[in-house]
């Protein structure tokens, strides 16, 4: 491929090259390490290193998956690790690693203690970001999550329990009104609800996503019931089939009530979280094709965009302590989102999707990418 | 090849500098009374003729432009066997280098349009290769009409695609009564072909949709060094090759008797063609593992996360921590592997493409995946049937764009392109 892009970031990496060796020579370079793990030997390209961010580069020459850790010098709690690396393969261990001393491990076959040596950390007093009990942080994380996850698919519930009473007795408008209020509980938890494989697929199929011969179920299916005027010679359900669908969804329903109540979350599970609720957002919600029918995007993009936010606050503690710039990032672009979502606002929720104008969908787009990017560093950021 | 009242690119050159061209050129010219009498041009050049298309095991080219075409509604056989002839004469003449007519872009009576359009003067064909293939509707048209008397020797496996889990075609880039794929190492060569071709259709056929396509995102042969997708990572590293002779017979050419109804396709092949838009800005944000882990190699070598280098087999057993296979059983690499399809592979030969950008500021880019299969019931429908389904890759993909055509074989000079259709 010779685009004339490509071309241009090559010379201009050359360029680079040629004329300014200075990082070459600076202390970076021994923050980058190399470790040559085989089955039988871990090979460090140095015992020290000064404090910062170091980058451990390990290549597995051996034939058995290996491993890669940085102890405390206890020789007990991990600092930092590097999992499933296949023989031949190459993985960078990046961490922010303040003065001391450690342990290196490599575990060819992931067994036993390892093959381990001293590690020693010199100051260099540059500024490494304060280090504590994380584990209390990400205990706390996980408690607020799961008592948030458990709180929404509960109200979820309730609400399509009233929601589908209305729905079988025919009572159209009365449904219609409880439709998007009560999905906001779905969205706000998505990535969770998405986590199983099997429900997600029964209760929020849209109809382009089906196989051929696949029964269409859930709230979707619903939701072109109620709302078929964009459907061309659409066929209305039933009472019996009403009955059936809304029988499926509420049976849905309460397995997945069942199935949070015991779940617990890592602080890069709760970080990719958000990200992928915001990922929701930019390919479904922003673009209007959730709600195909009813129009109700804008109610769900909130409640994506609530879920986040949630996911977020339980790990703020933790990452001011790692990475204050880019919770500062994340708090103003959560407002500016929230700032442009709430003009949108009408009576207890928002105006139809087909109400925006694609200057106003674009200006939403930007403000999730503003979100989005930030939020993307958050999972490594407190991981770190 | 020779063609006494041709006009080379070359001898264009000549035209206006003969010393300059016999330098560049380094073989002789002759010149007739008044008007350049071919020379064999130089630079790259494939055969146009022989068993089967070019195009399919042809060293892939770095450029495309695709079109689909639909014959026009007045159309009758004769129409379409006068504008196979006729397409059949300019790209054999466009693949070495020549003007789309016989005078070339800049002879022929002074008070005439030019035969050629132009863009192409001076160019080197860059390996151009012309590639025509013919879809489901031409042989049953909207109305279901034989509008050309050939519904009797359709081919079984030449029914459009189904609906896959998650397609979202736009219908106006799909399908297509014949496709007509050129690829060069020049995208200007390759424009030149379709906007030529274009001009000869007029009255018979018109361009239903096209495509540009930059950035191979296949090897075809083992001396190519395998390209990157818009994802970032090497992709068509399993790709069959045009070396395995054995591999392309059994999954990319039609044998003889393979359908009975459609003996005229024997020594071609099916060409499937789908869109695929990619959610790059999504993509961007996930974390080196997450990518990796969907595609199932390292982004660096692509190799695959079980081990080994790029071309090490993959092996799905092999278990990292808490059990789990280093390889995700829904990965992209473990979804498309043979071992998961009944043993099935593809030629594939897809392009990168960015159409400009949407409404929302966002690439509108992805991948034109085209492959070659000899039954796309059983080498392209059901694998894709499973990856629509699983894939974990899916998360970031769209696809908006679909065809299917059979691919005619090879054409021996004297004869147009799908001759024995028509016999």
């Amino acid at each position: 491929m010779k685009t004339p892009a490509l071309l241009l970031t090559a010379t201009l990496f050359a360029l680079a090259g040629c004329t300014d060796n200075a990082p070459a020579s600076t202390p970076g370079d021994l923050r980058a390490l190399s470790v040559t793990a085989s089955d039988s030997t871990c090979g460090l390209s140095a015992q020290t290193a000064p404090s910062g961010t170091l980058t451990f580069s390990v290549t597995n020459t051996g034939t058995t998956i290996n491993e890669f850790y940085l102890l405390a010098a206890d020789g007990l709690r991990i600092v930092a690790e590097v999992e499933n690396i296949g023989p031949g393969l190459t993985r960078d261990l990046v961490l922010s690693a303040p003065a001391g001393s450690y342990v290196t491990a490599c575990k060819p076959g992931m067994v036993g203690a390892g093959i381990r040596a001293p590690f020693v950390v010199s100051d260099s007093g540059e500024p490494v970001g304060p280090t504590g009990d994380d584990a209390a942080l990400v205990a706390a994380a996980d408690a607020l999550y799961g008592a948030y996850v458990r709180d929404q698919a509960e109200q979820l519930l309730s609400g399509t329990q009233e929601f589908v009473a209305a729905y079988t007795a025919g009572k159209d408008d009365q449904a219609r009104a409880l439709y998007a209020p009560t999905r906001v509980h779905w969205e706000r938890i998505e990535t969770v609800a998405e986590s199983f494989g099997d429900l997600d697929p029964k209760m929020d199929l849209r109809e382009a996503d089906l196989e051929e011969g696949q029964e269409w179920t859930g709230w979707h299916r619903l939701e072109k019931d109620l709302w078929p005027a964009r459907a061309k010679g659409y066929q209305a359900l039933k009472p019996a089939e009403r009955a059936t669908y809304a029988e499926d969804l509420l049976a849905n329903t309460r397995l997945l009530v069942e199935r949070t109540r015991t779940m617990s979350f890592s602080a890069d599970a709760i970080a990719n979280g958000a990200k992928g609720l915001l990922d929701e957002v930019a390919t479904g919600k922003v673009t209007g094709e959730e709600e195909y029918w009813s129009r109700t995007d804008l109610w769900d993009f909130q409640a994506n965009v609530d879920g986040a936010r949630v996911a977020w606050e339980g790990l703020r503690d933790l990452l001011k302590r790692k990475n204050a710039a880019l919770d500062t990032q994340i708090e103003t672009a959560f407002t500016g989102l929230q700032a442009l979502l709430d003009r949108h606002r009408s009576g207890d929720g928002f105006v139809t999707y087909d109400k925006l104008s694609p200057a106003e969908v674009k200006s939403l787009s930007d403000a999730v990418n503003t979100l989005s990017e930030p939020l993307s560093k958050l999972a490594s950021a407190v991981l770190a | 090849m020779t063609d006494a009242s041709g006009l080379s690119r070359r001898g264009l050159i000549g035209s206006v500098g003969a010393g300059a061209a016999l330098a560049l050129a380094g073989s002789g010219a002759l010149y007739a009374s008044g008007r350049e009498a071919a020379r064999q041009p130089t630079g790259t050049t494939h055969p146009f003729y022989g068993v089967h298309q070019a195009g399919i095991t042809t060293a892939a080219q770095d450029r495309l432009h695709f079109g689909a075409f639909d014959l026009n509604p007045s159309a009758t056989r004769e129409d379409l066997i006068g504008l196979l002839r006729d397409w059949t004469a300019a790209a054999s003449r466009l693949t070495q280098g020549l003007g789309a007519g016989t005078f070339g872009p800049l002879s022929g009576p002074y008070d005439a349009p030019p035969d050629d359009t132009g863009e192409a003067i001076g160019l080197d064909p860059a390996g151009l290769t012309i590639t025509f293939g013919f879809g489901p509707s031409l042989f049953a048209g909207p109305t279901g009409r034989d509008r050309f008397g050939i519904a009797a020797r359709r081919p079984e496996a030449l029914n459009r695609l189904p609906h896959f889990p998650g397609d979202a075609l736009d219908l106006a880039a799909s399908d297509g009564d014949v496709c007509v794929q050129a690829c060069s190492n020049d995208p200007q060569v390759a424009v030149h072909a379709i906007r030529n071709l274009t001009r000869i259709a007029m009255g018979r056929a018109s361009l239903r949709w096209s495509q540009l396509g930059f950035g191979r995102t296949s090897s075809t042969t083992s001396d190519q060094v395998t390209p990157r997708n818009l994802f970032g990572f090497k992709d068509g590293t399993a790709n069959l090759r045009a070396e395995d002779t054995a591999g392309l017979d059994s999954h990319v050419w039609t044998a003889p008797g393979h359908d009975p109804k459609a003996g005229w396709l024997d020594g071609g092949s099916y060409l499937v063609a789908r869109k695929i838009a990619m959610h790059i800005e999504t993509w961007d944000r996930g974390s080196l593992r997450e990518q990796e882990t969907f595609i199932g190699r390292t982004k660096a070598e692509g190799a695959p996360l079980s081990g080994g280098t790029e071309f090490t087999a993959p092996d799905f057993a092999l278990a990292g921590r808490e059990g789990r296979p280093l390889v995700d059983p829904d990965s992209h690499l473990a979804m498309a592997h043979p071992d998961r399809n009944n043993g099935v592979r593809l030629l594939r030969r897809g392009y990168n493409y960015v159409d400009g950008s949407n409404t929302l500021g966002r690439l509108s880019a992805g991948l034109f995946f085209i492959a070659f299969v000899v039954d796309p019931r059983t080498h392209y429908i059901p694998m894709q049937t499973a990856m629509a389904r699983s894939d974990l890759l899916q998360e970031y993909l769209r696809h908006v764009g679909s065809g299917l055509w059979a691919v005619p074989p090879g054409v021996a000079a004297g004869q147009f392109v799908g001759q024995a259709l028509f016999s």
